[in-house]
């Protein structure tokens, strides 16, 4: 039933655009009908399986790494005050530079290959997760520290055994956020500068004309996005059997 | 049964206090010392500018069981929560152990919540206090006094369970049990057997009643039987600010049978004394 749903939907937006190109006239290099596009599936198929694996690795390094350093930072700064202090305000300047206008200096540093396209993901990564994850180290209910404290908990004991487990829900919501957003950094550094991927497959087809391939990397993108999520969502709820799901 | 401990060493036995100051030493170590009386003086705390209680006083003697009556909002939890350091009171107040040591380390607190932890099961949950102390081997003790314990409450069965799939008086014996297996001196509890049903509470009382025989405790409840089979001093709380009434004493050893004319005058005098504290 919850998987039958979004399929409908689709099925039913994509026979609605099938008709519109097709009654409306509209030229296939503005918008190609999905009948088209689905054959470039078949036509370019190892193509776009190319370059759907340079984007994938790309996502897959940047989720990894930016969980893992978002993950350090917030149980750092809930541990250490000092580190609070200083580190919230960067944290909030990072994320207030908009990530298309630092996507060219990366490429300039880490060049044309992985590394800038990893260290974008990485970037939009880190903020979800270091300030979800934080807010709910911050958030545990007063009681059980209290309870800590009358138990004579040294404060490693009460981050890792109370606060940590406490926040994993908050930490989830950070992990789902950031594998929605997760392709968005690595598309955007293969627009600027790349040999590969999908990003660069899609710049590179819309200005030969080729528009139909053009929209089959990006159905590959849209397929790969909800894929993570659903695989994130699944792998951290396994993870948490004790938090109520809804439905 | 056989995995219950003894009430703290000394305390039943009389040591002088030279004996218990001299086997302290520097380390506070919880369950080598007796258990001390406690003193509170000129206890002020203050919500949002007004006075909860202004100049309390309170005296938990050692060793015996002192409760807490009164209507719902007039402090109780809030001064139990001064006792045990987790509410500041307002500068000028005095909160000591006869002992001359310090508090800290030496309580056990069960909150009016059962502030079990979702993630943990039954077992773990009882032996929280072990973990976050993280000594294996103390651990591995509280463990087996855990389990016996469960297993005295009727929870034998669930100590794999998840609090979420606990009823609310399940859940309110483990966190009882979580406090017992603490076994420290002092035990402060905020009506521990509020969500049980009438027998499984006496049968509860008994059991707290001789696990803590020997330390001091002050038991915050809502129940005057409850109060007259289990307090060695009872206090009704009333007033705002609120003040403590003259303690009625009773001399028997606790738990009292409910059946004792005694324990029913003590009732009916409580009673007495709460209609009054409330109609005030
Ligand atoms: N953190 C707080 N901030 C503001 N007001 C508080 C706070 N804690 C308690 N109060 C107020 O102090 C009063 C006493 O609360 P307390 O919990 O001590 O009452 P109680 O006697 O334990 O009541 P009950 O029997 O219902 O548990 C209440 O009016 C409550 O609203
Ligand atoms: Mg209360």
């Amino acid at each position: 039933m919850t998987l039958l749903r979004p399929v409908l939907v689709a099925v039913a937006l994509i026979a609605l655009w099938e008709a519109v190109v097709w009654l409306g006239g509209v030229p296939h290099y503005i918008l190609p009908p999905p009948s088209i596009v689905a054959q470039e599936f078949v036509g370019r198929g190892d193509l776009l399986a190319e370059h759907a694996a340079w984007t994938l690795i790309e996502i897959a390094a940047g989720l990894v790494l930016g969980v893992a350093l978002g993950g350090a930072t917030a149980l750092a700064m809930a541990r250490f005050g000092r580190l609070r202090a200083w580190g919230m305000p960067l944290m909030v300047i990072s994320q207030a530079v908009p990530v298309f206008a630092i996507a060219p200096l990366l490429v300039l540093w880490l060049g044309y290959g992985l590394a800038s396209k990893i260290a974008m993901a990485t970037l939009v990564i880190f903020f979800p997760i270091a300030s979800a994850f934080y807010d709910g180290l911050r958030r545990v209910d007063p009681g059980w520290l209290d309870l800590a404290r009358m138990m004579d908990a040294p404060p490693l004991s009460v981050l890792l055994r109370i606060r940590l487990p406490a926040a994993l829900p908050a930490f989830a919501s950070g992990v789902r956020v950031a594998a929605a957003v997760a392709p968005i950094g690595a598309i955007i550094g293969e627009w600027v500068g790349a040999s590969a991927g999908l990003g660069y497959l899609m710049m590179q087809q819309l200005a030969r004309g080729q528009t139909a391939l053009a929209f089959a990397a990006l159905v590959v993108l849209c397929v790969i996005g909800v894929a993570l999520y659903f695989l994130a969502d699944a792998l951290l709820r396994r993870a948490m059997p004790w938090v109520p799901h809804a439905a | 049964m056989s995995s219950v401990t003894a009430a703290p060493a000394g305390a039943s036995t009389g040591h002088s206090r030279e004996g218990q100051a001299r086997q302290a030493g520097a380390a506070v170590r919880r369950t080598a010392i007796a258990a001390p009386a406690i003193r509170l003086r000129g206890g002020r705390v203050l919500f949002e500018g007004t006075a909860l209680f202004d100049g309390i006083a309170l005296d938990l003697p050692a060793g015996r069981t002192t409760c807490l009556l009164g209507p719902s909002g007039v402090g109780k939890s809030s001064l139990l929560r001064v006792v045990a350091g987790l509410l500041a009171p307002e500068p000028g107040a005095t909160l000591a152990a006869d002992d001359g040591m310090p508090l800290a380390g030496r309580i056990a607190y069960m909150a009016q919540t059962d502030l079990l932890l979702p993630w943990l099961d039954v077992l773990a949950n009882a032996t929280l206090g072990a973990r976050l102390r993280r000594d294996p081997a103390a651990h591995a003790a509280a463990r087996q006094r855990a389990a016996g314990l469960l297993q005295e409450v009727g929870l034998g069965e669930r100590l794999a369970a998840r609090p979420a799939t606990l009823s609310g008086g399940m859940r309110q014996r483990v966190a009882l049990v979580r406090t017992l297996v603490e076994d420290r001196p002092v035990v402060l509890m905020d009506e521990p057997f509020g969500a049980l049903d009438a027998i499984s509470r006496l049968q509860l009382q008994d059991l707290a009643a001789r696990l803590l025989a020997g330390r001091t405790v002050l038991l915050v409840t809502h129940d005057p039987l409850e109060a007259a089979r289990m307090g060695h001093r009872i206090h009704v709380m009333a007033g705002a600010p609120a003040t403590l009434d003259a303690a009625l004493e009773l001399p028997a050893a606790p738990p009292r049978d409910v059946a004792d004319p005694m324990v029913l005058a003590t009732q009916a005098e409580l009673l007495r004394r709460l209609a009054e504290a409330t109609a005030a």
